[in-house]
């Protein structure tokens, strides 16, 4: 039975399919060839433009050439990378710097930051600012390793990227909320606001915990709802604007009146459902109301800035003026590396209140909390 | 039959390579589309790689090939692991506390580290078995739900016993003790970066792999579950046991995944761990057809894309993402020039055994003679 069908299909199918398959195969060859001849120049052309690089930024001395390491996402999320980007883009304008960006990967491997900051490095590029704390251990090793290139990273001070070439930046996230939860609290009708983090971390809980603060400044008696998104190594609460508006959804139809976010770009869907309810939100790290989508910015009372483009300026400007910056620098309300907003002017008639506030925390008269 | 073979073997690597070819047109294509620079993008991914990237090609391939065995045990009995990317994860957070403890000293905190590590990959792996054997749930269904259950279960006791540093955004779970981290191996000269010191590890599965599956009882009974379940039933197998052993097994395995980044990388289970391994494995599983040495080779080939990709921002200004598209487009091609080629091999097996009747019947006067 075996041989009977396939002496059938044997003497039945061949010649067409067998014609098709050889054309097959000979496009194949073809191409196969056409891939190793492309290969082949590719490799032998590649190290053309490192060694170049390389040698110009010995050759010019004075030149600062920037490389952005961006965390995941990169330019373009309206959120944290976007203010970074916003300080080179000023730097590049201002002070006429080369500059060349990258991103990170979700979920990458130590060794892949370790290599995209190399990467800069071997281009030749002299000052390497790196966008989120992700990039710590990264940093710390690249420093050690390349004394006489100069070094940012934005959201860390830890030991790990420590190094005399190293400018840390740290932003006193929870100085600027404490403002913008006092001018929650000061419109809140229902005595009752909430809160919406991206991922709980850390960096967030200081949000959370100078929100707080600032809002039972102002009503002791307040009610705070606090939720995150997502818990890490998740961290897709920055970048699911479907989670943050069933979040404050939630908030809203339990009472509460004005809801701040620390959730980057899922703040979007905060900023729907307070629309949706008719209710008031609080933007973060850029005045929102700006920023944000035409439609929504009605709803947005204030907004936490965070002014990573500023601490980023900083470092390529004092560089550019032959002063590397180096150690934890600390953005803090007294340095103006954090603020609200007043854009909309729905603020206009607390401000005297919230400036007051500013003023005894620069005083250090109120001293913020960074955990909840 | 030794011509035969040597045909086989030919046609067999024709797939990948087919494959592979493929991917290199249609992702040309999708660059010419959008308007990115072609011959750049494949000026910077074929490059040869620096002594550096060479090591960390060596190294995201060990830690994929590990993936990829764990898969290909679930594949070789038609048992579909989608769940070693959680199986890893709990697995690798559980030896990253354990070892973080350091209760045993030097060699001996590793080692046990690495068999809490199977077992606790085991045990998350034996919940999905269990629901197959005993409630009939698709191990498919199952294990993907699990991979959610295990973020949520990682996050949250990542929270409980998180170690932080002073001035650091990122949080993980105790660094290991100093005397149980591995160096690595300076096996490629030239390089700042050494290989982990576990790819031993994954030779060492790799073998086990090899001659537990092909050259035992065990193995036999494994692939024959696999091929046809009431053939394994007939010759005696137990198959619901076996179900539950390859699925522990797969598990085990996976809680290897993570081993080379604890000890020679990372040295603490934290944010900023490397995720999404277990689906990397599923894929490479797929490509190297579930052999130890396939799998090896396609282990290095998506190591290779993965590093060689970093440099195409800096380099080529494209998204490094692109290089998802190449893998995506070989794993397509691959699984299609594997079943193409299947189809060609039996038309051959057909036609020689069609021309040995043939010739067989010449003794009679009327020959048939099937066309070359």
């Amino acid at each position: 039975m075996h041989t009977t069908q396939a002496q059938h299909s044997a003497s039945c199918i061949p010649r067409e399919q067998e014609t098709a398959l050889r054309r097959t195969m000979k496009v194949a060859a073809v191409v196969s060839v056409a891939a190793l001849a492309l290969a082949a120049c590719g490799s032998s052309g590649n190290d053309q433009p490192s060694g170049s690089g390389s040698s110009s930024s010995s050759g010019s001395a004075k030149k600062i050439k920037v490389g952005m390491a961006y965390d995941v996402g990169g330019r373009g999320d309206q959120s944290f990378n976007d203010s970074a980007a916003a300080g080179l883009d000023k730097a590049k304008s201002q002070l006429g710097v080369d500059a060349k960006e990258a991103a990170a990967v979700a979920g990458e491997n130590e060794a892949a930051r370790d290599e995209r900051l190399q990467q800069l490095i071997d281009a030749g590029y002299t000052h390497i600012v790196a966008v989120g704390f992700a990039y710590a251990k990264a940093v710390g090793k690249a420093a050690k390793a390349n004394k006489d290139v100069h070094f940012a990273i934005v959201d860390d001070a830890s030991p790990d990227s420590k190094g005399d070439n190293v400018d840390q930046i740290t932003f006193a996230e929870n100085e600027g909320s404490f403002l913008v939860g006092a001018a929650a609290a000061l419109k809140s009708k229902s005595g009752h606001i909430g809160f919406v983090g991206g991922v709980n971390v850390p960096l967030i809980k200081k949000f959370e915990a100078g929100y707080i603060a600032g809002a039972k400044a102002v009503n002791k008696d307040i009610k705070v709802d606090s939720q995150y998104l997502t818990q890490p190594p998740d961290f897709s609460g920055f970048g699911d604007p479907a989670k943050g508006k069933t979040a404050a959804e939630g908030m809203y139809q339990k009472g509460a009146d004005v809801v701040y976010h620390a959730a980057g770009g899922s703040g979007g869907g905060v900023f729907t459902a307070a629309k949706a309810a008719g209710k008031l939100a609080i933007g973060v790290d850029s005045d929102q109301a700006l920023t944000a989508p035409a439609d929504v910015r009605s709803v947005i009372l204030t907004s936490m800035i965070k002014k990573v483009d500023v601490a980023v300026y900083d470092f390529i400007k004092s560089a550019a003026d032959g002063k590397e910056l180096t150690g934890n620098k600390v953005y803090d309300l007294k340095a103006g590396g954090v603020d609200y907003a007043t854009t909309g002017g729905k603020i206009d008639d607390i401000k005297s209140k919230l400036d007051a506030y500013k003023q005894q925390i620069i005083d250090g008269k109120i001293t913020v909390p960074v955990t909840p | 039959m030794r011509p035969f073979d040597a045909r086989r073997a030919l046609l067999s690597l024709a797939a990948p390579v087919l494959a592979l070819v493929v991917a290199f047109v249609i992702t040309s294509i999708v660059l010419a589309a959008v308007g990115d620079p072609v011959g750049e993008v494949w000026k910077t991914i074929l490059a040869v790689p620096k002594p550096r990237q060479t090591v960390n090609i060596v190294n995201a391939a060990v830690v994929f090939y590990l993936s990829a065995v764990a898969v290909a045990v679930g594949f070789r009995m038609n048992l579909f692991n989608i769940g070693v990317d959680g199986q890893y994860r709990v697995a690798v957070f559980a030896a990253a506390v354990f070892a973080g403890e350091g209760w045993l000293p030097g060699w001996l905190n590793i080692l046990a580290s690495l068999v809490v590590a199977m077992v606790v990959g085991g045990l998350w792996a034996s919940i999905a078995a269990y629901l197959k054997v005993r409630r009939g749930v698709s191990e498919v269904i199952s294990t993907i739900m699990l991979n959610a259950i295990a973020t949520g279960v990682v996050s949250w006791l990542l929270l409980k016993v998180a170690d932080r540093a002073q001035g650091s955004n990122s949080i993980q779970t105790r660094t290991i003790p100093e005397s149980s981290q591995l160096q690595g191996f300076q096996l490629v000269p030239g390089a700042t970066n050494r290989v982990y010191s576990l790819v031993f590890l994954a030779v060492l599965v790799g073998f086990l792999y090899w001659f537990v599956l092909g050259r035992t009882r065990f193995g036999f009974d494994l692939r024959a579950t696999g091929r046809s379940e009431s053939a394994a039933v007939a010759s005696g197998v137990n198959v619901p046991r076996m179900v539950m052993t390859a699925m522990i097994a797969s598990g085990a395995l996976a809680g290897l995944v993570g081993m080379p980044l604890l000890f020679g990388q990372d040295y603490n289970y934290g944010t900023t761990f490397q995720s999404g391994l277990g689906f990397a494995g599923i894929a490479i599983a797929l490509l190297g057809r579930n052999n130890a040495v396939g799998i090896a080779f396609a282990s290095i080939l998506w190591a290779f894309l993965d590093v060689q990709s970093n440099a195409l921002q800096i380099q080529a200004g494209v998204a490094q993402e692109l290089v998802n598209i190449i893998q995506g487009v070989i794993l397509f091609a691959v699984v299609i020039a594997y079943e193409l080629i299947r189809r060609a091999d039996k038309r051959f097996e057909q036609s020689r055994v069609a021309r040995e009747l043939a010739a067989q019947r010449s003794s009679a006067p009327a020959t048939e003679g099937a066309p070359a």
